[in-house]
């Protein structure tokens, strides 16, 4: 009985401390995201003074490195900071169902497979 | 001041009840807790409600008065009532005992299970511990340690009528004049005691404690000073070691 009660502590230990860290994870990422937006901003500025199409779009893009590891670092943000967010939202409406990491972990899948695929069809891929 | 009496209605009974109205006669400097007092000793001697010191110090005479938590016996009647009309309840987010008497010992629970006490390592036989009044921790802890633990916070707080577990604001509070006490050797334990969902990080900062307390103290500033020391805590230590 102590044992479990013990036990019992511990895991709402860890879950306490584990709950920290995504706290942590999710204020560092936001940074970035501001870093990010603010400069994806002002490469959408740069970008459309010539006028905007998919050629010129992939003209700039295709084979720029510096340009992927950065949008990559983007969507990586994107990646941590929004299903924390979105598990907290889903968590303290339903407590009582796992919905929350279900729909966070589908989310974060989403965010990085479809952001890492754009990302690498901008730089690689495009038009033959 | 209006001469015409005031309509108070007072919320009688459990978790179940009914507002009862009472007219009581309006004075100049009149307290809500005037109120409940001449409505008990005139009207209604079976009414229940909690006060002690009626001047502010001792935290046990809040109510919800037209809506919002308050210490009734430092509200002037004047300032708040609309119209001629006061409406008196309990306070949200606690059991009712009986009418205006709420079941206090969850809020007081919560203080301990913060680890809003301190621990030391001194005994009786050592020198006075030194404490440089203006360092920055003293000054951090002064902020808020005029906590009188009246739970008008407690009960103006969303989170905690949303997640019953949530340590609130007067418990995190306490906690965080206590990580400011260079001398409490348990801090460890208290930064993993209001780490996660039920402690500091659940907290919305929406202010309503701070807006609320009745000694202007902002237990917000203190939460998110929980947050970012036990976030960094958890990643990568503190002074006191890892969580």
């Amino acid at each position: 009985m102590g044992q479990a009660l013990n036990l019992s502590k511990d895991l709402s230990l860890a879950s306490g401390v584990r709950q920290a860290k995504l706290w942590y994870l999710q204020r560092i990422s936001a940074m970035v995201l501001g870093i990010c937006v603010a400069i994806h901003l002002a490469i959408i500025f740069y970008a459309i003074r010539g006028g905007l199409t998919a050629g010129e779009i992939l003209g700039r893009t295709q084979g720029n490195w510096l340009f992927a590891i950065f949008y990559e670092i983007f969507v990586l943000a994107c990646f941590i900071h929004a299903p924390i967010g979105l598990a907290n939202i889903l968590q303290e409406h339903f407590p009582q169902s796992k919905l929350s990491i279900f729909c966070a972990w589908l989310l974060a899948s989403l965010i990085l497979i479809l952001g890492s695929a754009a990302v690498w069809g901008l730089v690689v891929g495009g038009p033959k | 001041m209006s001469d015409q009496a005031l309509k108070v209605k007072v919320w009688r009974g459990g978790e179940a009840g009914e507002f009862v109205e009472y007219s009581v006669p309006r004075n100049p400097n009149q307290t809500v807790l005037d109120v409940v007092t001449y409505i008990q000793r005139k009207l209604d001697p079976t009414l229940s409600y909690r006060f002690a010191c009626r001047v502010g110090m001792c935290g046990s005479c809040a109510m919800t008065v037209n809506g919002k938590a308050r210490w009734t016996c430092r509200t002037h009647v004047a300032h708040i009532v609309e119209g001629d009309s006061l409406e008196i309840a309990p306070l949200n987010n606690l059991p009712v005992i009986k009418d205006l008497a709420t079941d206090m010992r969850e809020f007081f629970t919560k203080w301990t299970d913060a680890r809003g006490f301190f621990t030391g390592d001194k005994t009786r036989f050592d020198d006075f511990a030194t404490v440089v009044p203006d360092s920055p921790e003293r000054q951090l802890a002064n902020a808020g340690i005029e906590c009188i633990g009246c739970g008008v916070c407690y009960a103006s707080c969303d989170v905690v009528a949303l997640r019953p577990a949530y340590l609130g604001p007067a418990a995190l509070n306490r906690a965080w004049t206590l990580v400011n006490d260079v001398r409490d050797t348990a801090q460890l334990e208290r930064l993993r005691a209001v780490a996660g969902d039920a402690g500091c990080h659940v907290c919305h900062t929406q202010g309503e404690c701070s807006e609320r307390c009745p000694k202007a103290l902002e237990p917000t500033a203190g939460i998110a000073g929980l947050k970012k020391l036990v976030g960094r805590a958890a990643m990568k230590g503190s002074q006191w070691g890892k969580l």
